[in-house]
């Protein structure tokens, strides 16, 4: 074990030591972290909403381009093939990253957006009757939100909501009690963006499935801060992005229980998606690619790809551990602000710190902390209806990756204190 | 950004935003609308006492940003009393100067409303100062019940 090499970005150090994240060399790894916002460094704290990339991630996407690009699953020419082998490649990390059991479980997609507009979509046709029932919680994003108000809407079927505490986590007690006869699908957030709670999963599924009813998980916050394990979580659908994972924008995930993707009608219609086309009848292509219509994006399949490898190679356990001790750092320096007040102090919580300062509008913080060259998010986080549970119009929210530092949060935190005095 | 901050949260501003003025609904037949940036949630109804063509009450009352609530407050002083056609002519000089720093027009008085001149160098706040102004030109026009920047 001691002679083991160290990932790259992990200090090797003594044996006795734990191992620490070398932050400083990944930072070196992201082009764009070091650039000035006006004389002052980018402190960027939005990764919630996406996160910059590593050299890697860009390198793979230009050279794939450069040298391996072309239309896939088509071409008998070798260009075409490696084309292919690049995006099924892809397909088998994404297998492996969330230890799905099948590569045909794995649908490429634009986005967590689109995931979940497919399965709102097919499922809905497939499963929900007028009076049936659809169960999420109070704490989602509209992506999570507002396909299942269309989808029930064009059912007939209701919309159930599951409450959260005064610290912003699931009441599991009253999730339960929604569970009825008639739910026919649970699709709740693994962790919250706007408040960083950890929901428990394992539980939610399992309750669930205690009355048959299937899952979806909304894996969009969770897959770049903790280990995802499909099969051990046992959801029937998680869906997330390449992009909130150093990877690009443009591409994402569907994962699906085999059974159901193959009961489910096809979402969006077109080439690559079919068997055999006739003027009166087109027979379905096998899964994945009966949900894969159209010519995917290759490429980004390809730089998610690259962004997995990298992140796997830097280590889940390491940047997990690295990110709770920055989360308990900024969580610590803004506690030491006056008139500052978190909103979500969930027990189990992503490296994401919502609040509100004094009386002061998040847009006017926003501003002034832009001028410190730190980017924050503000505004209701596209979750209005959790913004409302918890009595304010948006908040500031600095969200965490692993290369951001306790000098950032530092930064932060004095950005705060200026923004008092400017807006006093 | 290189926009100094203090030109952008000048005293008057954040007088205006702690202590808004006229900031009250008018009941019927006063006509109203409602400017909303879906963006950040700032959300106002603007309303308008219009009597022979001159805009007897001006007053408002929502939910914004600093520089959105400012900007309406500052609006109703400004407005109050005038012609509907002054009134007009104001709006726009005030749009061109938030939007580019520039006075255009040495006819119109923007008064106190130059304290929005640094706003130009934050453009990514042009429409939270713009808001009130688009609902009352709204109000003013019937044209439209609400009114929105996206």
């Amino acid at each position: 074990m001691d002679s083991a090499p160290s990932p790259p970005g992990v200090a090797a150090g003594d044996a006795s030591a734990p191992r620490r994240l070398d932050v400083e060399r990944l930072r070196a790894e992201f082009p764009i972290l070091r650039q000035r916002v006006g004389e002052k460094p980018l402190v960027y704290l939005d990764n919630a909403s996406t996160t910059q990339k590593p050299r890697a991630v860009i390198d793979a996407i230009a050279r794939f381009y450069s040298d391996d690009y072309a239309n896939i699953h088509r071409g008998v020419y070798a260009l075409s093939e490696r084309a292919t082998q690049a995006y099924e490649e892809a397909r088998a990390k994404v297998r492996r990253f969330i230890n799905a059991g099948d590569d045909r479980e794995i649908i490429l997609v634009r986005g967590t957006t689109e995931a979940i507009n497919l399965v709102a979509h097919s499922f809905g046709r497939l499963r929900v009757e007028p009076g049936d029932e659809i169960v999420i919680s109070a704490m989602e994003h509209h992506s999570n939100l507002v396909p299942w108000q269309i989808a029930c809407a064009e059912r007939g079927a209701v919309l159930r909501v599951a409450p959260v505490n005064d610290d912003g986590e699931l009441r599991l007690d009253m999730y339960e009690r929604l569970l009825t006869p008639r739910t026919r699908l649970v699709a709740i957030a693994h962790v919250s963006n706007a408040l960083g709670t950890i929901n428990p999963v394992r539980e939610i599924v399992a309750r669930a499935h205690g009355a048959n009813i299937p899952v979806l998980l909304d894996g969009a916050q969770a897959v770049a801060h903790l280990r995802v394990d499909v099969q051990a979580i046992d959801c029937d659908f998680y869906a997330f992005s390449g992009h909130k994972l150093y990877g690009p924008s443009g591409i994402g995930v569907l994962y699906g229980k085999a059974a159901l993707l193959d009961a489910m009608p096809p979402y969006q219609s077109g080439g690559d998606m079919i068997r055999t086309v006739a003027f009166d009848k087109t027979s379905y292509n096998r899964i994945p690619y009966k949900f894969e219509a159209g010519t995917p994006h290759i490429a980004g399949a390809v730089g998610l790809g690259a962004a997995i490898d990298y992140f796997q190679s830097v280590g889940i356990e390491y940047i997990a551990a690295y990110e709770q001790e920055l989360l308990a750092y900024a969580t610590a320096r803004l506690s030491e602000i006056p008139r500052l007040r978190r909103i979500g102090s969930a027990r189990q919580k992503a490296c994401v710190l919502s609040f509100v300062l004094d009386n002061i509008h998040p847009h006017d913080v926003a501003t002034v902390l832009d001028n410190e060259g730190v980017a924050v998010r503000a505004g209701h986080h596209c979750a209005q209806p959790l913004m409302e549970r918890f009595g304010v119009a948006g908040t500031v929210r600095a969200s965490m990756a692993l290369y951001n530092t306790r000098e950032v949060i530092d930064v932060l935190a004095r950005g705060l204190r200026r923004a008092l005095e400017v807006l006093r | 950004m290189s926009g100094n901050l203090r030109d952008l949260y000048r005293d008057v501003v954040l007088d205006h935003s702690k202590h808004p003025r006229h900031f009250r609904a008018l009941s019927e037949p006063a006509r109203k609308a409602e400017g909303y940036n879906p963006l950040c949630g700032d959300q106002l109804t603007v309303y308008v006492d219009l009597s022979d063509d001159v805009l007897a009450a001006v007053a408002f009352q929502g939910v914004g940003c600093a520089l959105c609530l400012a900007s309406a407050s500052l609006m109703t002083e400004r407005l109050r009393g005038r012609r509907r056609g002054e009134a007009a002519e104001v709006a726009e000089a005030f749009r061109v100067l938030v939007t580019t720093g520039l006075q255009a027009s040495s006819a119109v008085d923007l008064g106190e409303l130059t304290v929005f001149t640094g706003a130009h160098e934050f453009p990514s706040r042009i429409k939270c100062v713009l808001l009130a102004w688009q609902a009352l030109l709204a109000a003013l026009d019937g044209s439209a019940a609400s009114v929105s920047t996206e």
